[in-house]
């Protein structure tokens, strides 16, 4: 076991990494209001946060990332454009024994910038791979930012795009969903009953369910069973576009590769156009940042089974031959998430997180 | 040091656990008076009798107080974090028998599937601003099933008890709860999801992991399974 004191002076050797970038140091209060990442996370921050109760203030949680409070203390005081750096502790409760560090140090850098995003986003990028470089680590990098221009991009309703965007970061579900309107899979039986009865009329259909209760009212059930008849009316999605979406889903290429096959599927897909010049902004700031982009792994999934705040650019930098450690660093770009804590008012933000307590491990395995 | 095996220590739940043993010729036995929890095993020797709440038991096996329980399969998933890790099933006892199910009113008639309510959580949470409330106090298991089958846009809202009647008291608009014959859920104007069985739970004999165990625990427990038959 690494003595704390030794991880701390790991990590702020990595912040002073951050401040000479010009990156501010940040401090955030640890004790977090519970109501702001429950609402933003659901029910499984819950899960995975330790959540504590104050008499006065209610329910709290220990910080189970800065992201929330940093991007809440920019809005509220910061001045565009503005990097960050921060130092401290968070608390991931951990369900399983024998896992994984229920408390440890971050150390973070975001950078809010309205001006030249895939620039930043380049960046912080290369400002990490810089800082790790002694370290060995393999880079892998995504693109949410692809997937949801490629669900936009499908030839169908708004609402079943909706559904599907919902669940990007379920893969399961989306896959579900996916093989639902494609027409691959039949609709549950209780549905096609429910549309038969509907069919003879949704007022009889709402007296048979008995007493109203509860706060769902039955406006809204007829206004879900009307979306589902004009959904069962609505044709599949083709399965050429289903295709096209399967091909970018399991997209795994060096990103000059990747680059060229999603180019070549955007053909197809018009709509993919915007994200994939994007990308190749992107690749381009990354080359002139130092970065061999020819030898850069891209995932298009990756980034799919995190908390769903990333949407755009993601990576993550591991150790090779320590399946058994988690990723040393992570980060990524996560506009909406500022748009949800500004009531709709955002600003372009990407970022990413070290553990200093993994770099000192790597350090002294090769020793 | 001998052998400890906890038992609920009041009502069916513990008289159906005696008979249990009864039927395989262990006799468990209160001991003292009527109100006092004490208890003793005739028919193997070096075997505790420890009176419970059901409600303990997961904990004091997890923790290696106890070394065989008897509690209900659904308490010890919702109260043991990693429970297979750390206890055993040796035997489930065929009575206690009850469904952890999520179930939602009667009048939505477009809701019967784990997947209508994801649907309707994400209608709800647009039309309300607060995501869909369920009732429950079996928040592992329920937290773990919806994740599992993908279900987003909910919290749960702790209920220790008249679960059944948040959703007309308007503290919740679903519920996840034990149920056996449904006739509470009926009379409260709910319905169970087709899909919505979380857990089906019965009164189950567990063995404690954990290291505490001795030698002369181990012959004990050698020589109790032999007389219960299990299946080891």
């Amino acid at each position: 076991m690494t003595p704390k004191a030794a991880i701390r002076a790991c990590a702020d050797r990595l912040q002073q990494a951050f401040v000479a970038d010009g990156a501010t140091p940040v401090e955030t209060d640890i004790l977090l209001p519970a109501e702001t990442l429950l609402d933003l996370y659901g029910e499984d921050i819950r899960a995975r946060a330790y959540v504590t109760s104050d008499p006065l203030r209610g329910e709290m949680m220990l910080r189970p990332d800065f992201t929330v409070p940093v991007v809440q203390m920019h809005m509220d005081h910061g001045a565009d454009p503005a990097r960050y750096t921060y130092l401290g502790e968070v608390f991931r409760k951990q369900e399983h024994e024998r896992q994984r560090a229920a408390e440890y140090l971050q150390v973070g850098y975001e950078v809010f910038d309205r001006e030249t995003p895939v620039v930043a986003e380049a960046h912080v990028f290369a400002l990490f791979a810089q800082i790790l470089a002694p370290y060995g680590l393999h880079a892998a990098t995504g693109d949410i930012g692809i997937l949801l221009a490629a669900v936009e991009g499908l030839q169908t309703t708004e609402r079943r795009k909706a559904a599907l965007k919902r669940h990007l970061w379920r893969p399961r579900r989306f896959r579900a969903l996916l093989d639902r309107f494609g027409g691959r899979k039949r609709m549950p039986e209780s549905r096609a009953k429910l549309l038969k009865a509907a069919a003879g009329g949704v007022e009889a259909l709402l007296d048979k369910g008995g007493p109203e209760i509860g706060l769902r009212s039955r406006a809204e059930v007829a206004e879900r069973i009307a979306a589902l008849q004009a959904d069962a009316a609505e044709p599949p999605i083709s399965a050429a576009q289903v295709d096209i979406l399967d091909h970018i889903l399991s997209l795994r290429e060096t990103s000059t590769n990747a680059l060229e096959v999603l180019r070549d599927i955007a053909v197809d897909m018009p709509a993919l156009g915007a994200a994939v010049a994007r990308m190749e902004a992107r690749l381009d700031a990354l080359a002139k940042a130092g970065i061999d982009v020819a030898a850069l792994d891209f995932e298009a999934s990756y980034g799919r089974t995190t908390l769903e705040y990333y949407d755009g650019f993601v990576f993550g930098f591991y150790a090779d031959g320590r399946p058994d450690l988690p990723p040393v660093a992570t980060g990524g770009r996560y506009d909406a998430l500022t748009r949800v804590l500004g009531q709709g008012d955002g600003i372009p933000a990407v970022g990413g997180v070290i553990r200093p307590e993994l770099v000192l491990t790597l350090t002294e395995g090769r020793t | 040091m001998t052998l400890k095996l906890g038992v609920p220590s009041k009502g069916r739940l513990m008289e159906k656990t005696f008979d249990w043993f009864a039927a395989r010729n262990v006799q468990l036995r209160r001991t003292g008076s009527d109100r006092e929890y004490a208890g003793a095993v005739d028919g193997v020797d070096g075997v505790e009798l420890v009176l419970l709440s059901a409600g303990e038991i997961p904990h004091e096996l997890a923790a290696g107080r106890i070394q065989l329980g008897v509690t209900g399969s659904d308490l010890v998933r919702e109260k043991i974090a990693d429970w297979d890790s750390r206890l055993r099933v040796l035997e489930p006892m065929g009575f206690g028998h009850a469904d952890l199910i999520i179930a939602v009113p009667k009048c939505w008639v477009d809701v019967d599937t784990l997947d209508d309510l994801d649907a309707a959580a994400a209608a709800f949470r647009r039309a309300h601003g607060f995501r869909l409330r369920i009732a429950t106090k079996y928040h592992r298991l329920v937290r773990d099933f919806l994740r599992e089958a993908g279900v987003a846009d909910y919290q749960l809202v702790d209920s220790q008890g008249a679960t059944e009647g948040t959703v007309k008291n308007l503290t919740a608009e679903a519920i996840a709860d034990i149920t056996s014959t449904g006739e509470t859920l009926r009379a409260n104007h709910l319905k169970i999801l087709f899909d919505g069985l979380v857990h089906q739970s019965q009164a189950t004999l567990f063995r404690s992991r954990r290291e505490g165990w001795c030698d002369g625990m181990r012959a004990s427990f050698d020589a109790l399974a032999d007389r219960l038959q299990l299946d080891l």
